[in-house]
């Protein structure tokens, strides 16, 4: 209530305390950024040409505007019954008319051209330096690294926020929903070409400082390109609307030096190749639970409960399932319950993770089934659907 | 009241009227409850935007409120409001005793109650309301939809009969009824708009009951029209919507240029400027709807060739819209104005909707509506339009022929409250929306990151004062029939011109048993 209060007050002086703001430069920076008016130019060739025809059209829509605007209150004042005007007769003009079709018609002609470059442009695909396949879920996204050599990096990028945050429990942080636990990095100056798609519902890929917006379309492929020139931290959301989560959708870009940008992807990759190594490792019972608890916590414990008692989901302590037999316990985990709240994690964890989660689920909360599941176990599981 | 009353008392006159004015009556009636409807859920979704954070609504019931305000909104509220004007109007104008098809003007009404019934009683099913919003694009609105889709489906296709019938109707009248010696170039400019909207909707409202079958047998049947996994295409549902959808906006338009194309000469006390020009005009928007709908799919992926069409027929809009607004802006120009209430909701659409249109020429721009596409900015755009435009022309219409309806007299300086703080609260609601999308906040969602707060904030506090505007309205309307000042003169305003201001007042039950003569 008080916060709201401070809120109001402030909305209320808010024509003050843009002025002062000017002045003290200090907090500019923030204030300017809770009343931004008008689109940013970006960071790329491309969004400041999308900026610079914005302005333009804006610029000839209030010129028009004063115009007729100007004419019909100028009618409005001078030309009204109280100040006892005989009204005029005239009901029509060919050439106004004629005119008033024509001079609109060449305006629209003018701002055809620059639209028309840019738009081709915007369709330029060629030479990209790379390519990246963004695939959106309900509700996060999923983005490869595309490698000749077919060395892929993978991962997902999901919405940081808390819901303590979400439902006014805890403070909300500066980037309240526009924080990621994975941002993409791209390295800055170099073509990136995004293969756009979705895997249930359409979304779209909206990053405003990067000038892309494009559609994810479940079965489609999608090209939009971008080349940052300013290193930084970019936001964006879902376009789209995606279902229930579709306002928690966000994307976050992390624009970095070239050299930076290497040491990443390297980095990616030698963590990729570990977990690669360890898919022929056998994992002792203690070894699948201690790894399995973390990975339990952070994307089971949600729905499941942090002691497997359920809750949105169904509980996971003597469930039928996590005692049951392990190939449909493993089916669930990959390949979720279409139409329920339970998602197939199968391309979001990686093999290891996920015989580490089922095993733990298999012995933990009392279940104590005294199976193992080996990451070789879920790599055929999958290969032999 | 024998000859000239209803031949009906009680429930049953209005169950089995057949006659233009009862049904226009209980159309009316009916879309401003629906009004009332939609504005309640927009109150709720506004309400829940107040602040970020969730503390109204959860998502889920977000995703229902915004997809029923915006089906209540356009089907239930505005176009039946329209359909309602014509009843009454449109035989009063060309001197015609009825509608052509009365019986079929009867059922085209009582079907709207029902599938309203229906479609708000999803709310209480289990899995809730239709949750895709009202463009239900595929697959989220097929693969991915609660149960309740096939009563959504249903309520559709009977909605688009109810229109169709209606359409039917007024081309049947305005073809056939006409007085003598009124030709079409001599009909009221309202007439002529509610033509040109009826056979647009007669175009495309089988379109629509197209879309929604194929999402029946997808949903019910096993096909996949839309579904790419077994060999269809979502990106089909939003041709055909689209194909549909685009018309549909000038449908909910185009009479609402009708009314304030009566109303202005009137408190101008000078005729309309460029009656032919305005016909052409109102033709020509008609014709490019039918080949602009891809404007609202510029980022689905087209081919290059396609995007460049679409954005140049887009552009080409502007022209035919820019004459119409010259004009009344011309039919204004050295007349001798007056401003009571219906004038004040023309000019301040004549403002607001050209504000609407120069964002929509924005729009058009496809590299630019790259950046505006799915934000707050089209949320701007199209309320400027469809509330400033459609909303407050009816506004207009019903202080302007109220005291011919019911031969009483609203409460002037009511009326004048009643635009001003409407137009006060629209433009604090809708016109912070145009920077919150240019600052990149998407449509549809029910929070927001803390950048968007005080615009938001500012929008929701307009909105309560909008909804609170209507209640004032409601009150007036209600007020001038029970108790009104009565209006003896035929003619309530000085400078009305038309068939309907010849009729005794109020308007007596059956008019014109005998066609007048048009000179
Ligand atoms: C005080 C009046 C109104 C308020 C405050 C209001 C508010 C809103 C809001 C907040 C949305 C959701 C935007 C989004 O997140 O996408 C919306 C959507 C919409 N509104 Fe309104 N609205 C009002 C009146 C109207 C009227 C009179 C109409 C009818 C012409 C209308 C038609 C629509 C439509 C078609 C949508 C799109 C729904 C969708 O996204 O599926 N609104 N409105
Ligand atoms: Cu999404």
């Amino acid at each position: 209530m008080h916060l709201r209060a401070k809120r109001l007050y402030k909305l209320a002086l808010s024509p003050v305390l843009l002025l002062l703001s000017f002045l003290s430069t200090g907090a500019w920076a923030e204030e300017a950024q809770r009343w931004q008016m008008n689109m940013s130019p970006g960071v790329t060739e491309v969004g400041a040409e999308i900026y610079g025809l914005h302005m333009i059209v804006f610029w000839i829509c209030v010129v028009i505007g004063i115009v007729t605007f100007g004419a019909m209150f100028y009618s409005v004042f001078a030309h009204r019954k109280s100040k006892g005007v005989k009204p005029a007769t005239f009901h029509e003009s060919t050439a106004i008319e004629i005119a008033w079709t024509v001079v609109p018609f060449i305006i629209l002609i003018v701002m055809a051209f620059p639209a028309t470059t840019t738009l081709l442009k915007v369709y330029d695909f060629e030479d990209s330096d790379l390519d990246i396949l963004v695939t959106g879920y309900q509700w996060k996204w999923k983005y490869e690294y595309i490698d000749e050599a077919g060395d892929n990096v993978v991962f997902f990028s999901n919405l940081r926020t808390g819901k303590t945050e979400i439902y006014n429990e805890d403070d909300k942080g500066e980037h309240y929903l526009l924080e990621v636990d994975e941002p993409l990095v791209l390295p800055v100056n170099k073509k990136v070409r995004f293969l756009v798609t979705a895997n249930d519902v359409i979304h779209a890929w909206w990053v405003p400082a990067l000038a892309v917006k494009k559609d994810a379309i479940p079965g489609f492929i999608n090209e939009a390109w971008s080349r940052p020139l300013e290193t930084g931290v970019y936001r964006g959301q879902c376009a789209e609307l995606c279902g229930r989560d579709h306002g928690y959708m966000p994307i976050v870009v992390n624009v970095v030096e070239e050299d930076e940008y290497n040491a990443w992807l390297a980095d990616k990759k030698s963590k990729a190749a570990e977990i690669k190594a360890l898919m022929d490792k056998q994992f002792t019972l203690d070894e699948q639970m201690a790894a399995g608890k973390p990975v339990y916590d952070q994307y089971c414990a949600a729905c499941h409960g942090l002691n497997g008692e359920g809750g949105v989901g169904k509980a996971i302590a003597g469930s039928p399932i996590a005692t049951g037999e392990m190939a449909k316990h493993l089916d669930v985990s990959i390949n979720g319950v279409p139409g329920s709240a339970m998602q197939a994690f199968g391309a979001q964890l990686n093999d290891v993770d996920m015989a580490a989660v089922v095993t733990y689920q298999r012995n933990a909360f009392g279940n104590n089934m005294g199976d193992i599941v080996q990451p070789i176990d879920v790599y055929n599981f999958k290969q032999g659907q | 009241m024998g000859a000239h009353g209803p031949a009906t008392t009680g429930l049953m006159r209005w169950v089995t009227t057949t006659n233009h004015k009862d049904i226009g009556t209980m159309y009316l009636w009916f879309s401003f409850a629906m009004f009332i409807m939609g504005g309640a859920f927009a109150m709720i979704i506004r309400a829940e935007l107040f602040q970020p954070g969730l503390q109204i609504v959860e998502p889920e019931f977000f995703n229902q409120m915004t997809t029923m305000h915006g089906l209540v909104m356009v089907f239930g509220a505005i176009m039946p409001s329209f359909v309602g004007l014509a009843n009454w109007l449109i035989p009063m104008m060309i001197g015609a005793p009825d509608m052509a098809l009365p019986r079929m003007n009867n059922l085209s009404f009582w079907i709207l109650p029902p599938t309203f019934l229906l479609l708000a009683s999803t709310l209480f099913m289990e899995g809730g309301a239709p949750n895709f919003g009202w463009t239900f694009y595929a697959p989220l609105s097929t693969t991915y939809a609660p149960d309740t889709v096939t009563f959504f489906i249903f309520g559709v296709h009977l909605m688009g009969l109810s229109s169709i019938m209606g359409s039917i109707n007024i081309i049947a009248t305005v073809v056939n009824l006409r007085a003598p010696g009124m030709t079409y170039m001599k009909m009221p400019m309202f007439v002529w708009t509610w033509l040109i909207t009826a056979f647009l909707l007669v175009a495309v409202m089988p379109v629509l009951a197209g879309a929604v079958t194929m999402m029946l047998m997808d949903v019910h049947f096993g096909t996949s029209f839309f579904s790419a996994a077994g060999g269809g295409d979502p990106v089909l549902f939003q041709h055909i919507f689209w194909f549909f959808g685009h018309p549909e906006v000038y449908i909910i338009i185009l009479p609402a240029f009708g009314v304030v194309s009566q109303i202005i000469p009137t408190f101008a006390r000078k005729p309309l400027f460029g009656y032919d020009s305005m016909v052409y005009a109102t033709a020509s928007i008609a014709f490019l709807s039918f080949i602009v709908w891809a404007h609202h799919m510029y980022t689905v992926g087209m081919p290059i060739a396609g995007e460049l069409f679409f954005m140049y027929a887009t552009m080409l809009i502007a022209v035919p819209t820019g004459v119409k607004v010259f004009n009344w802006i011309t039919t204004m120009w050295q007349g001798a104005m007056t401003f009571e209430t219906p004038m004040l909701f023309c000019i301040g659409f004549v403002f607001l909707f050209t504000v609407g249109g120069f964002t929509g020429v924005m729009l058009s721009l496809a590299p630019v509506d790259f950046q505006y596409h799915d934000s707050y900015f089209v949320v701007a755009h199209f309320h400027y339009v469809m509330v400033a435009g459609a909303v407050f022309s009816m506004s207009a219409a019903v202080y302007y022929w109220l005291p011919k309806w019911c031969g009483r007299m609203y409460n002037e300086n009511m009326g004048k409250a009643h635009f001003w703080i409407s137009f006060i609260g629209f433009n604090l609601t809708f016109f912070p929306q145009h920077f919150l999308g240019l600052a990149g906040m998407p449509r549809r969602i029910p929070d927001y990151a803390l950048q968007f707060t005080d615009f938001n904030t500012m929008s929701s506090i307009g909105a309560f004062i909008y909804g609170a505007s209507q209640i004032l309205f409601l009150f007036n309307v209600v007020r001038t029939i029970t108790s009104g000042e009565k209006t003896s003169e035929e003619k309530t305003w000085e400078g009305a011109e038309g068939l309907e201001w010849t009729v005794a007042t109020p308007a007596p039950y059956h008019t014109f048993s005998t066609p007048p003569e048009v000179k």
